[in-house]
């Protein structure tokens, strides 16, 4: 039998936060971009995929009491009680227009099309506003020294927010910088496997024709018996 | 409530069993279903087979198939625009192709039209959010293709088939399986990053229902690696593109072709007249639609804007029956409810187990078969572990990863994962991530061909949008798969109509009037609105104060 539920314990705890400055009443548990739902807000501008992967939600926050800026993704944050938020729908930063087949995985391709990368500071602003927590300028440096492998994998997890380019006193796009090592690396570090190139060629001079003429050909008990007694040659199986 | 390491007191009890039973299940396999046990669980347990999360529609072209009450509700519903306010004579974008969503089938159909010919002013790319606010981005696991010798597109073809209940459209599970390797040969070519061994091949691994290992990846942002580089590669081709633009309606001629859109932009809220010798959809799914009430693991603007406008112009559907809960969403804690927890934890040896610690099911059974057994677990036993807000779940122990791959695994391979979880203070290369399952795809839709014609004359469709490449239910890696290969062959068959010489026709929005005199004659009980756009998330008492407004200014 469960006991009845005093009235503290059933009203849900709510925390005040601030949304472009006007306070706000929310439950506690919320993450920012559901606080900002309950408010009345209808997001438009500042949502995409809605749990951490796209982008859209890089939000600015201050604390009560406490001088520091934070950032954060607003559909990846809890609320605070004194949270004073403002979201950053969009972060101006031009993408330069390349041709990846005509470049080379060096720093002269980086600079030719993000030459600003020559003006870091070494801040590390960018760092400490990473959402990811990715050591931004460490890539950024790694890209100018031409360290293009370093930099690729440094950089990998960046769901390209832009707050790194908003706080960078010498102007610089990183996350566009980053998706440029990312490619070049991607297509030059690495060799593409003989064994991918062969399958290719195979499918390509009708190998498997006859094998699926076969299987489209049989009947839904026909594939079923083939389907139940196909072998398994990578897992283990009881 | 006291918590220790992200966790409350409670659930540490249950956390201590699983990590009692680690060292004993390492070797232990548990005995995957034969297909009679799969019907038994799926019928008992999954929501596809009980009759109250469904009915049949209404009206239209598939009128009695049976689909999920939230399905029918938007199928169901008025247009949005009312066809009399738009005015097709003031055309404002005249393109020969016209791509609607600008996710990774829309971009591939894009780049793949543009490879094969078409100027880039003659594509007209648009988008509900911005370019790449969409399910791509969020795909983790990885692609399927069979690229190893020991393996071949006819086994991949196999895997896929009986996954989908053996009800896939044959032909385009071919197409799916035999454009793979090429697709990745693509991807590497533009500089896509998979993960690759010492000795530079693919690190392929396995997936639910797959019998070979060949599931490429980028640790666990693999669908966000491959975007980007393609959105990279769309903004380098200068292919036209809007954003926050979603279409409303299809534009019709006098033999019922497609001939265009009308875009809405959601900021505005002005329409715009876009006609189009060729439009191809890639509207993506409904996981916003929450159907059966469930979480959802898909982006804000899933919503089946697509389906809606396709079946109002009175394109084929089909499979709508059978939609996708991904075995583990997150139960815990409460703010990431339903955000996926990928099926790589368990490619990568994690196991699916109860409040006791030990193994409920064969941890890579196809998605349907896997969410069918957890949902048992949680609903016909007291094996399942409850969270402080009354959510049932089980344990996924990713521990056992580092057990089994050595550590640092979990870092090198799940850095997603970690990280999300990480936010909540819960580290699970120590502790186990409390699954349930969320909604997470739509396996049916808009019937294709293999050139990714519908049954419109106009009208391509590619990728989630679409019916027939899954049958009843999708493999892991599947659908990265399917949008690269259906919107490259949308983007070829565009691109081929394009040379022809042809004209569109008078537009028209005939058959929106249609839609809503069929919709008249069914007296239903809610006036909805469709296409939905946006989900609604406002609280209860905002809501009731808009529709007082509303109601007040009638």
């Amino acid at each position: 039998m469960s006991k009845t539920k005093t009235k503290e314990e059933n009203e849900p705890l709510t925390v005040k936060i601030y949304i472009m400055g006007s306070a706000h009443e929310v439950p506690a548990s919320l993450t920012i971009m559901k606080a900002m739902e309950y408010a009345g807000f209808k997001i438009k501008r500042g949502a995409g995929c809605r749990a951490g992967f796209c982008g859209a939600c890089a939000t600015l926050y201050r604390k009560a009491g406490d001088y520091r800026i934070y950032a954060a993704l607003a559909c990846q944050t809890q609320v605070e009680d004194g949270m004073v938020l403002t979201q950053l729908p969009f972060v101006p930063a031009p993408k330069a227009i390349y041709d990846v087949d005509s470049l080379k995985p060096t720093a002269s391709s980086i600079l030719k099309y993000y030459p600003e990368v020559a003006r870091c500071l070494s801040c590390n602003a960018c760092s400490k506003v990473c959402p990811q927590e990715i050591q931004v300028m460490d890539y950024v440096q790694y890209s100018l020294q031409g360290q293009i492998d370093k930099a690729a994998e440094v950089s990998f997890d960046c769901v390209q927010c832009g707050l790194c380019a908003i706080r960078c006193p010498a102007e610089i796009p990183q996350y566009h910088v980053g998706m440029l090592a990312r490619r070049l690396h991607g297509k030059y570090n690495t060799s593409t496997p003989e064994t991918l190139i062969e399958r290719v060629e195979e499918i390509e001079n009708g190998v498997f024709e006859e094998g699926f003429k076969e299987l489209i050909s049989l009947s839904k008990d026909g594939l079923k018996k083939r389907y139940t007694e196909r072998d398994f040659v990578d897992q283990k199986k009881a | 409530m006291k918590m220790i390491r992200g966790y409350p007191e409670d659930m540490r009890k249950s956390i201590d069993n699983v990590n009692k039973t680690r060292n004993k299940r390492i070797d232990q396999i548990i005995e995957d279903l034969s297909l009679k046990e799969r019907k038994e669980v799926l019928d008992n347990f999954h929501p596809d087979y009980n009759p109250k999360f469904k009915r049949n529609i209404s009206w239209g072209g598939n009128k009695g198939d049976n689909v999920p009450n939230e399905v029918a509700d938007v199928i169901e519903a008025y247009p949005m625009v009312n066809p009399d306010d738009i005015d097709l004579n003031q055309i404002d974008y005249d393109v020969n192709i016209l791509i609607i969503g600008a996710g990774g089938a829309g971009t591939s159909a894009a780049l793949w039209a543009n490879y094969s010919g078409v100027p880039k002013e003659e594509i007209l790319l648009v988008t509900k959010l911005r370019l790449g606010d969409c399910n791509t981005v969020m795909a983790q696991g990885g692609i399927q293709a069979a690229d190893r010798p020991v393996d071949s597109p006819l086994i991949h073809y196999m895997d896929a088939i009986g996954g989908g209940h053996f009800e896939n459209k044959p032909e385009l599970v071919k197409a799916l399986v035999s454009d793979a390797p090429k697709i990745i040969k693509w991807h590497k070519d533009l500089g896509v990053m998979y993960d690759c061994t010492e000795d530079g091949s693919f690190i392929e691994n396995p997936g639910g229902g797959t019998s070979r290992n060949r599931m490429h990846c980028s640790k666990d942002y693999t669908g966000l690696e491959m975007f980007r580089t393609l959105k990279d590669e769309i903004i380098n081709k200068e292919i036209p593109y809007l954003e926050f633009s979603p279409a409303v309606e299809l534009i019709t001629n006098e033999t019922g072709g497609i001939t265009g859109a009308v875009l809405y932009n959601i900021e505005t809220k002005q329409y715009f007249v876009v006609r189009a010798k060729t439009t191809i959809l890639t509207t993506g799914g409904f996981g916003r639609l929450h159907v059966a009430g469930f979480p959802t693991s898909n982006h804000y603007g899933a919503t089946m804007d697509g389906v809606v406008m396709a079946y109002r112009a009175g394109a084929k559907l089909r499979d709508l029956d059978a939609t996708q809960f991904h075995p583990t969403g997150a139960a815990f804690p409460e703010q990431i409810v339903g955000l996926l927890i990928t099926e790589k934890v368990r490619s990568l040896g994690g196991q699916v187990l109860g409040r006791n610690g030990e193994q409920i099911c064969y941890p890579l059974e196809p998605r349907d078969v896997e969410a069918s057994s957890i949902i048992k677990c949680c609903a016909a036993t007291d094996n399942y572990i409850e969270t402080p807000t009354q959510m049932r779940g089980v344990w996924l122990d990713s521990p056992l990863i580092e057990e089994i791959k050595g550590k640092g695994t979990i870092m090198k391979n799940l850095s997603a994962m970690h990280r999300m979880m990480n936010r909540f203070d819960i580290d699970i290369t120590v502790d186990p991530i409390l699954v349930y399952p969320t909604l997470h795809y739509q396996n049916g839709g808009v019937e294709h061909d293999e050139s990714c014609h519908t049954s419109l004359k106009g009208l391509l469709a590619a990728g989630e949008i679409s019916g027939g490449v899954h049958g009843k239910n999708r493999l892991m890696g599947n659908s990265l798969l399917e949008i690269n290969v259906f919107g490259r062959r949308a983007g070829i068959t565009a691109a081929n109509e394009y040379k022809k010489k042809s004209t569109t026709g008078k537009l028209s929005l005939a058959h929106v009037h249609k839609s809503i005199k069929a919709l008249d004659a069914l007296n239903l009980k809610d006036k909805r609105y469709s296409p939905t756009i946006l989900p609604e998330y406002r609280s209860d008492v905002v809501r009731d104060r808009l529709v007082q407004l509303y109601e007040e200014s009638l």
